[in-house]
């Protein structure tokens, strides 16, 4: 009989473990101490043959030609990496923005979405379910259902319907059923426990399609992998451009999947620096706020040990951001790691931060961004400010969205009345 | 292996299976949410159904996020955490039922709050309020080794889910890890499915059943969707016990307040009855 050694995590935390690339996850699905796969026994067996089916597939050059094509004829891959003049005068850097806004769909959750829908017609299953907070990710997994003739139903917490209806009217135009989640905070962390508990009851037909890095093992490297394409081009761009690579690299963090997928392919490179930005909602002082990383501690939440906003009983805390995608009190287990070894640094941006960011980019790059990428951009404004940069160096924020989603939102935000 | 109680004594799940054996009847397993409807309500109940003939009894801790539940058992959670009950208050209730019936209490919940109290500390002060088993629905055999060895220092036996799905080297790792703490049993989850009360047990449960029954010589107990006498009935047929939570929910909430505990009692006796 094996013996597992998950012991004594308390007393791995006390000194701050080196960086290591490209060894995790491990064979338990661990990044450090982080990770895991803490999943109810009927879906063990499914993991463990998503697994395998993943790695086969990986293996397979047609799955990745099938990906590859895919990914420049439908997505529109690669994106543009766009020199941003006026906001690099702003802050005094060179600025490039990783245009995942223009990506099929508009947001970076189709480069996961086309990589799943691919795996699961290969492994044979017919029904696609999914979770999605902002619905960009409900989105993207409509669209890619209807392109391969998959069934599809889609999890969303009432709240995120209201505020972010366009995308709810979109994702049924492209076939999809959108099932409303009721309970608890009626937001993403309880979309993705009523779609576990459906993919509990169907997991023989059904593949359930996360759409961030989180979960059970081996959801969190799945997802990294098929989302790290992003980090894969704008490294080779900033070189193309700059003929070296970048000081920093900037992302949004909610569940973490932008970031996990601009951050792991230039991990390896310890000259640029990793910056995840959370959302400080109205202020971390207040504890309205979902910045999991600034603000939490390790947990076990839908399937994975790592950052939790919990209480000290041990239940999960509701979270509060003006954007739907980044409102999730957990967080992938690799960014746990990442912040533990101090290979990423994570920060906030407050809502009215972000609001003003949105405005910035959109008034002076003629670019509207999502509220969630809208985070990224308000932690380089702040930068800029602070004078903490410098004119010769260069930043890569990834911009992970469009933010047409939001305009309700951000008009509400500025008291203006849309009819 | 390291054993609170003295060798020549079986441990408290142990005995009760030999009991429900030596009768030749099943074991009956109730569910108690701590803290719904409220929190001396649920500790009435649960004094009830030890009075009432419970073998086992399971106390229910409510979390946040009751992934694997359906809409009963996530209303009662619900309701629990909104009434204040956490898992300290747990245990202290169920060291209060301790002191009033023998029936062995097995605390079923997520592993966050366990997690969050400190495996060792939440092990001795669950030994303490009388706690003789656990139940994590989230905490396969992978990743608990460590709360199993911690648990079996105080007595405490983890109980394992097995399910339809999954395989025979699964259902033989969980019993494995069972056997080495001793005197548990393996809880067998009866459909592919959440928590709830249903009309009828599946047609493959007699097989799904037979192939745990290869694997371990632990007593089986049902669980998942067992709502009326026939089901338990039936269970008897094959396995050692039955589970059943949202059905009596069901029952406890369709009586008057008053009539609550008493409904509890009478739901359980009908079960053994029909």
């Amino acid at each position: 009989m094996r013996v597992y050694r998950n012991g004594e995590r308390s007393s791995m935390t006390i000194h701050i473990p080196a960086y290591r690339h490209g060894v995790y996850p491990d064979a338990n699905g661990r990044y450090g101490e982080f990770g895991g796969r803490f999943a109810p026994e009927s879906l063990m067996a499914a993991l463990n043959e998503l697994a395998l089916a993943y790695t086969a597939a990986r293996e397979d050059p047609t799955f990745e030609e099938e990906l590859t094509a895919l990914e420049r004829t439908y997505t529109g891959r690669p994106t543009p990496l766009y020199y941003a003049e006026r906001l690099s005068q702003r802050v005094g850097a060179r600025v490039y923005l990783k245009r995942e806004d223009l990506a099929h769909t508009g947001a970076h959750k189709i480069n996961n979405a086309v990589g799943q829908g691919l795996l699961a017609q290969r492994m044979g299953k017919q029904r696609i379910i999914a979770e999605t907070g902002a619905g960009q990710h409900g989105v993207a997994t409509a669209t890619i259902c209807a392109k391969l003739g998959l069934e599809c139903v889609v999890y969303m917490g009432e709240e995120d319907i209201r505020r972010q209806s366009l995308n709810v009217f979109r994702m049924k135009l492209l076939g999809a059923e959108v099932r409303p989640v009721a309970s608890g905070s009626r937001t993403l962390k309880d979309a993705i426990n009523e779609a576990m508990r459906d993919w509990v009851t169907n997991v023989s037909t059904t593949h359930y399609l996360i759409g961030s890095a989180v979960g059970p093992h081996p959801y969190p490297q799945i997802v990294r992998d098929f989302q790290s394409v992003i980090g894969r081009e704008a490294r080779a761009q900033t070189f193309d451009a700059e003929e070296r690579l970048p000081d920093m690299v900037i992302a949004c963090v909610g569940g973490g999947s932008n970031a996990i997928g601009m951050f792991h392919p230039f991990a390896n490179d310890p000259a640029v620096r990793l910056i995840g930005v959370e959302a400080g909602g109205a202020g971390i002082e207040t504890g309205r706020h979902a910045a999991t990383l600034t603000g939490g501690s390790p947990g076990v939440l839908h399937g994975a040990l790592s950052y939790l906003l919990q209480d000290d009983d041990g239940q999960v805390i509701e979270t509060r951001s003006i954007s739907a995608g980044l409102d999730y009190p957990g967080v992938g287990p690799e960014h746990s790691y990442l912040k533990a070894t101090g290979r990423a640094t994570y920060v906030t941006a407050n809502d009215d931060a972000a609001l003003s960011a949105f405005q910035v980019l959109s008034q002076e790059e003629g670019i509207i961004p999502a509220l969630e990428s809208a985070h990224a951009v308000a932690h380089l404004l702040a930068l800029g400010e602070q004078g903490a940069l410098q004119i010769d160096q260069i930043v890569v924020i990834c911009l992970s969205g469009r933010g047409d989603k939001d305009i309700n939102t951000v008009a509400d935000a500025l008291g203006v009345m849309l009819k | 292996m390291t054993r609170t109680f003295p060798q020549t004594e079986q441990p408290p799940i142990a005995a009760a299976f030999a009991r429900t054996k030596a009768a030749r009847r099943i074991a009956l397993i109730p569910y108690v949410m701590a803290g719904y409807p409220d929190e001396a309500t649920s500790e009435a109940l649960a004094i009830a159904l030890g009075e009432a003939g419970a073998d086992i009894i399971e106390i229910g801790v409510p979390f946040s996020d009751p992934l694997a539940d359906g809409a009963t058992i996530q209303h009662a959670s619900e309701h629990a955490l909104a009434n204040g009950m956490t898992l300290r208050k747990a245990l202290a209730l169920a060291s209060r039922v301790s002191t009033r019936i023998s029936t062995p209490l097995v605390l079923m919940g997520y592993y966050n709050p366990i997690l969050r109290y400190g495996l060792e500390r939440f092990c001795l002060d669950a030994a303490q309020a009388g706690i003789a088993g656990l139940i994590i629905p989230d905490l396969p055999p992978e990743e608990a080794e460590t709360l199993r060895s911690v648990a079996a220092d105080q007595g405490i036996e983890l109980i394992f889910l097995v399910t339809p799905t999954s395989t025979d080297a699964r259902i033989a790792q969980a019993a494995q890890m069972a056997e080495r703490t001793g005197g548990g049993f393996l809880y067998c989850v009866s459909l592919s499915g959440v928590t709830g009360a249903r009309d009828r047990l599946p047609d493959e449960l007699p097989a799904f059943i037979a192939r745990v029954r290869a694997q371990t010589a632990l007593p089986l107990a049902v669980g998942f969707g067992v709502s009326r006498a026939e089901h338990v009935a039936e269970i008897a047929q094959f396995a050692d016990g039955a589970v059943v939570a949202s059905a009596l929910l069901n029952a406890v909430d369709a009586a008057p307040p008053e009539e609550r505990v008493a409904a509890g009692g009478a739901f359980l006796h009908g079960l053994r009855g029909g």
